[in-house]
Parts: structure tokens; sequence; C-alpha cells
């Protein structure tokens, strides 16, 4: 047990090694190194980004957006420390405002769906399309009821359903205690569980 | 019993642990007992069972894969663009503005012109100028007044 979790340590502090590396030949001037910081993250920062604002265009949109202000910031970041939760501070940032903004929006909820999928989805159409359009269906009411959470509780929620992070990941990415996770998420499950009532 | 932005109560935390699988063993224990003691607390957590092994059967849609394969020329190209902007705004107020300096000079030279034209030309200028810079304050103001502006490691 001991000796798996130092490999883990182990491995964890290669990485962030490596990140450290790249960081700093970002900050002198490499864009090349910014450009693989991007692939490693561009993946985690789309899906953080589609959880928020649940739009898959105007998630690509964000999450390349805060990966340019990361860039024209780069001389502030600090490379002995993780690149993801300082970049997802940032997205966060254009997340927030991006959904109080009212015409950003109303555009959101024109725009807004088929950002879930049900991973059932393939097995149950070969046999029962019934089942598939009452699965559809379904679907489409948690999107819907998720997409009505105030957006602090909605965050907290994706993250953990949809990222699978842990309370103490969760905190230390927004910076927030693990008290104010549980809450959130409490607060979140309460909502959605009240909306999703009387359905199978 | 439940703030957004505070703690909850004790069974609450620890209803939301066993869910999460992240409770400590003596914990475990504890909520069992809750559990078996309280029916209230037991139907709520038959409520949320059902709203997880929904959640569970979900998960985020795949973007496409030739999304990621431009994704850093995207990135790069918009950085591209907005340097460019920087510069094209920054020339363009100064040759602007050496350009609107040397035509109210013209203005006033010109004896030809009727004084109350110079003057209304000189206060159309002097508005636009008034305009733009009420607006890059306004800007400005936003960008200060942003609860996240200050977010940095």
């Amino acid at each position: 047990m001991n000796g798996t979790r130092t490999e883990l340590e182990r491995e964890r502090d290669a990485g962030q090694a490596a990140e450290a590396i790249l960081v700093r030949r970002a900050q002198a001037g490499d864009a090349a190194a910014f450009g693989e910081l991007v692939s490693i993250y561009m993946q985690r920062c789309y899906y953080a980004a589609l959880g928020m604002v649940g739009s898959p265009q105007d998630a690509e949109d964000l999450s390349q957006e805060a990966f340019v202000r990361a860039f024209k910031a780069r001389g502030r970041l600090d490379p002995e420390r993780p690149f993801y939760p300082w970049l997802y501070q940032i997205l966060r940032r254009l997340c927030y405002n991006f959904t109080r903004d009212t015409s950003s929006r109303r555009r959101k909820l024109e725009r807004a769906g088929g950002w879930l999928v049900a991973e059932a989805r393939v097995r149950a159409s070969v046999d029962d399309p019934e089942r598939v359009r009452a699965t559809e269906e379904f679907r489409g009411r948690l999107e819907s009821a998720i997409g009505e959470l105030p957006l602090a509780q909605r965050e907290v929620f994706v993250l953990k359903e949809f990222e699978g992070l842990k309370y103490r990941e969760i905190a230390e990415l927004l910076d927030v205690p693990m008290g104010t996770v549980m809450s959130r998420l409490y607060a979140a499950r309460q909502r959605l569980a009240v909306r999703l009532e009387g359905l199978e | 019993m439940n703030d957004d932005r505070g703690r909850i109560g004790r069974n609450e935390e620890l209803l939301m642990r066993a869910f999460d699988d992240e409770l400590e063993p003596d914990e475990r224990f504890e909520f069992e007992r809750l559990l078996s003691d309280n029916p209230e607390l037991r139907g709520e957590w038959e409520r949320l069972s059902k709203l997880q092994e929904v959640t569970a059967n979900m998960r985020l849609r795949n973007a496409p894969e030739e999304m990621w394969a431009g994704y850093w020329n995207s990135v790069y190209s918009r950085f591209e663009r907005g340097m460019a902007w920087i510069l094209v705004s920054i020339g363009a107020i100064v040759v602007g503005s050496w350009g609107a300096w040397h035509f109210v000079q013209d203005l006033m030279a010109d004896a030809d012109l009727p004084t109350f034209v110079k003057w209304s030309i000189l206060a159309v200028l002097v508005g636009l100028v008034m305009l733009l810079v009420s607006v890059l304050r306004h800007r400005i103001f936003v960008s200060q007044s942003d609860p996240y502006k200050e977010i940095e490691r």
C-alpha cells in the first residue's frame, strides 16, 4: 500500500517537474512549450467549460480564450505550482462572466442541450426504441435541471459527478473550504432530486 | 441546515461523504447507526440514491476528434489576432491624434472659413474624443469592478 502510494507520488512529482520545465520555457517566450501545456490540458479545460456553460460551441470558445489569457499572463505563473488550478481560475472567471451576460445567457439557452449523453444509449437502441426515447427524454430533463442550478452549485456538481474529483481536489481547484464544496453539492443534489421526482 | 457558502449539518455531511465514498472508517460506523435510527435521513438517502442512479449513467458528450487536432492552432491564432488588434489600435490612435492636431491647426489658420463653421467642426471633434474617452473609462471601470480580476496564484 505504502509502496504503491510512493510510486504514485513519484509519478506525480515527475509530472510536476516536467510541467515546471514547460512553464519556464513558455515564460522565456517558447510558444511551442506553451502548446504542449495546451495539449495536456485542452480536454480537461474544454469539459470543465462544457459543464459550466452547457454548450459545446461556447465551451470550445471559452476554453481557448482561457489559454490565450494564460499565455498573455504567463509571466505571473509560478513554475513550482501546478498549472491547471491557475488555468481553471481564468476559465472560471470567463464562464461566470459569460453566463452573467444577458445576451450570451439567452444564446446559451438557445444553443444548450445535447452536452450530456446516456452511456447505455447504444445498447438500448438495439432492442428497444421506446427505451431510447425515454432515456433521451430523461437526459433532456436532467440537462435542463442542471442548467437551472445556480452556477456555483452547478460547477461543484459537474466537477464531482462528471469529472469524478474528490472533495479535497474540488476545494483546491475552487479555493474554497471543503465544507463549502459539500454544502454546494448537497444543495445541488436536493434541487435536482426535487426536479426529477416522479420520473422513471 | 444548509448554507450554500458555509457548512452543512453533521448528518448531511455524513450523507454526502457516504454518497461519494469519502467516509472515514469511524464515520462509516456513525453513519450506519444514524441511518438505522433516523427515518428522515434514510428517506433522503433513498431519494438521493435514485438521483445518483441517473447521473451515474450520464457523461459529458465527447467533442469531435478533429477539434483537438486544430485546438492549439486556434489558440495561437487568437493570440496573434489579439496582438494584431492591439498594435492596430495603438497605431491608429497615434496617427489619428497627429492627423487631428494638424487638421485643427489648418482649420484655425484657414481665413476663408467662417468662424462659426470652424468652432462647429471643433465641437464635433471634441465631442467624438469625449465619447471615446467615456467608452474607454467605462470599460476600464467594469474590468476594475470584476470580482475575479485579482485571481492569480
